[in-house]
């Protein structure tokens, strides 16, 4: 399945005839979620901010978009204005054509910050969309216990979030999140606060519930590998004002794996989105950060020569 | 025991520390009072007489002031009449911690001086009748008003500059208006109570719910919950273990509306029993009574901490 051409240098733009095949088959699906010209300016005490400035993009059904860019590029903004969660000034938000007016069950959303209900158990965390939305108490528990089942925490259904690991609380999250049946899962740096080998660990259990269910994803992130690893494709922003520089196609074929991060695709993504967000011949122009290697004179003497 | 243990900043206590502080703060001030009364070289500036000796205005057990004995007893030597005896003694005002204690049993069993007038007992439940009514009414307006200023704005600005400049009227000077509007009974007490407790309540409140992390109103929003159930299922269950924290510490504050609402009309309650007191010159009774009301009040706050982390197990 692998690329295997090592000899010529590889390009991100070079798809396998299978990663050709499955994209052309998820462009025909319906699209889910389009974004036409979406901009949003706010006042500001310097005056008018342009924080987002044309963005276009689509997202077919139970695609996996992820949203990448350097801080300061809206990518939070993007996701909250999907999620109906702030206002935009120009441009379209259409999920399943219908233009997005405010937050709504139809839109799933997993916050870096867990925002998991204290006062709830994980069951109950849960049940909770389900019986905001009409469900009665004995359909909504039964549908919680199946989604807690898939993120693998039945055994903590009547723990307290305080009670449960990062990686715990996010999975109570996406499960939270999933129950309502959303049509697309907007994540907003879902996995940010864990620690690497829980951020691995999560990436794959994403990857699997992803695969066994009708769910189109919107990831929003600043992790290159995260990105790649995940993502059908990928919406590069830059940022000041935030605008889509990009829209790369992850040639690296499905079912993914850690394994694939040294596979010349996954590199030549990476290299590629690397290029775009640090762009390497551009002296910092507007940046604020000086690329200047300290001085530091020695302030230490232990009496011998080792660093 | 290094003073570097004890003097950590923030650090927490070991069970036996806390205990040996908490029952320390209340041992040293007992200590101090036990100081002054018990060692005859300690304050005590007058004498109380034994023998009156010569001198005729003298009662036994009469308290005078140390110069008039030491001036009289020089007097008596000059004209060789027998000295007047006496002891070193604290005025009146100051008894000692064994006669208070001594009247916190006799105090309930002793009849009152009037025919007519309540006991003890009957004056202290009065005293927490007032203080549950006047709560109880203060919270019902002041509960919803303070969360609904916490989550509307506009609710806020409408309500709080005027409550933020009532607050500080001070109750009791509402005193005359609520006999003239109420009578002289208990319900200018209670309004009394309800005056000095409402006003901060529903800004103590607001505040609360303001602090309310807006994320998860956003999770909320993102489930769908529409605005009703966000302020049911959300905003009240979040604040829910703060709000008893508040209310505990209101609660507090309505106690010492107490004596000043209970001097409104016509005296009544533990404050009526304390004015009597101090009319027979009973002080021991007096402190009885007053350590009486932080006893009761302090039991009520334990019971409902004890209760607040049953209801909330989820707080810490």
């Amino acid at each position: 399945m692998m690329n295997d051409t090592p000899a010529t240098p590889v390009s991100y733009l070079d798809q396998s005839e299978a990663v050709r095949a499955r994209f052309e088959r998820l462009k025909a699906r319906d699209v889910v979620l389009e974004v036409k010209g979406l901009g949003k300016v706010y006042e500001s005490h310097q005056g008018p901010v342009t924080a987002l400035k044309g963005i276009d993009f689509k997202a077919h059904r139970r695609e996996l978009v992820c949203v990448l860019g350097p801080s300061g590029c809206g990518k939070s903004t993007l996701i909250r204005i999907l999620a109906g969660l702030e206002s935009y000034t120009s441009g379209q938000v259409l999920l399943d054509g219908a233009p997005v007016t405010g937050p709504g069950k139809d839109r799933g959303m997993v916050f870096q910050g867990y925002t998991l209900f204290p006062w709830l158990t994980v069951k109950k965390n849960v049940m909770f969309g389900l019986e905001v939305n009409g469900k009665g108490h004995n359909e909504a528990e039964s549908q919680a216990r199946q989604w807690l089942e898939l993120v693998g925490l039945s055994k903590f259904a009547d723990a307290y979030p305080h009670q449960l690991s990062g990686g715990m609380k996010q999975r109570v999250a996406i499960a939270r999140a999933l129950a309502n049946q959303p049509r697309i899962l907007l994540m907003d740096e879902p996995f940010g606060a864990l620690d690497a080998q829980t951020r691995a660990r999560m990436q794959a259990h994403l990857l699997e519930i992803w695969r066994n269910i009708d769910i189109t994803i919107v990831f929003i992130t600043h992790d290159l590998d995260e990105a790649v690893y995940l993502a059908d494709r990928i919406l590069v922003l830059k940022a000041h004002p935030g605008e889509v520089q990009e829209l790369i196609e992850v040639p690296v074929p499905r079912p993914r794996s850690p394994e694939q991060f040294q596979s010349p695709a996954f590199l030549a993504t990476k290299a590629r989105i690397e290029a775009l967000i640090h762009p390497p011949q551009a002296p910092h122009e507007d940046d604020t950060e000086p690329d200047v290697v300290p001085q530091v004179i020695r302030m230490t003497d232990v009496g011998d020569d080792v660093e | 025991m290094s003073a570097s243990a004890w003097f950590a900043v923030r650090a927490p206590l070991s069970p036996r520390r806390k205990l040996v502080l908490g029952v320390g703060s209340f041992v040293l001030p007992l200590l101090l009072w036990c100081a002054v009364s018990y060692l005859p070289f300690v304050w005590h500036p007058l004498v109380e007489v034994t023998d009156i000796g010569g001198v005729d205005y003298f009662e036994p057990g009469m308290r005078v002031e140390r110069s008039v004995f030491d001036d009289e007893s020089a007097t008596m030597k000059a004209e060789g009449k027998p000295l007047p005896q006496g002891v070193p003694a604290n005025p009146v005002y100051l008894p000692a911690p064994h006669e208070v204690l001594t009247a916190f049993y006799t105090a309930f069993t002793t009849a009152p001086e009037q025919k007519d007038a309540p006991w003890l007992h009957e004056s202290l439940w009065h005293s927490m009748q007032i203080i549950f009514w006047g709560f109880l009414i203060s919270s019902i307006v002041g509960v919803p008003l303070g969360i609904l200023c916490g989550v509307y704005s506009a609710i806020s600005r409408l309500n709080e500059p005027f409550i933020e400049f009532f607050r500080y009227l001070p109750a009791p000077a509402f005193g005359a208006l609520c006999v003239a509007i109420l009578g002289i009974h208990d319900a200018p007490k209670i309004a009394i109570i309800v005056i000095g407790t409402f006003f901060q309540q529903v800004l103590v409140i607001a505040n609360t719910t303001r602090k309310l992390d807006f994320a998860l109103l956003e999770a909320a929003l993102t489930l769908g919950t529409q605005r009703w159930k966000l302020l049911t299922r959300v905003v009240v269950p979040g604040i829910l273990p703060d709000l008893y924290r508040d209310q505990r510490v209101l609660l507090g504050w309505a106690w010492t509306y107490l004596i000043v609402a209970e001097l409104i009309g016509t005296s009544s309650g533990i404050t009526f029993f304390i004015t009597q007191q101090a009319r027979y010159q009973h002080f021991d009774n007096v402190y009885a009574a007053i350590a009486m009301i932080g006893i009761i009040g302090l039991s009520i706050d334990l019971v409902l901490a004890w209760l607040g982390r049953r209801l909330f197990p989820w707080s810490r």
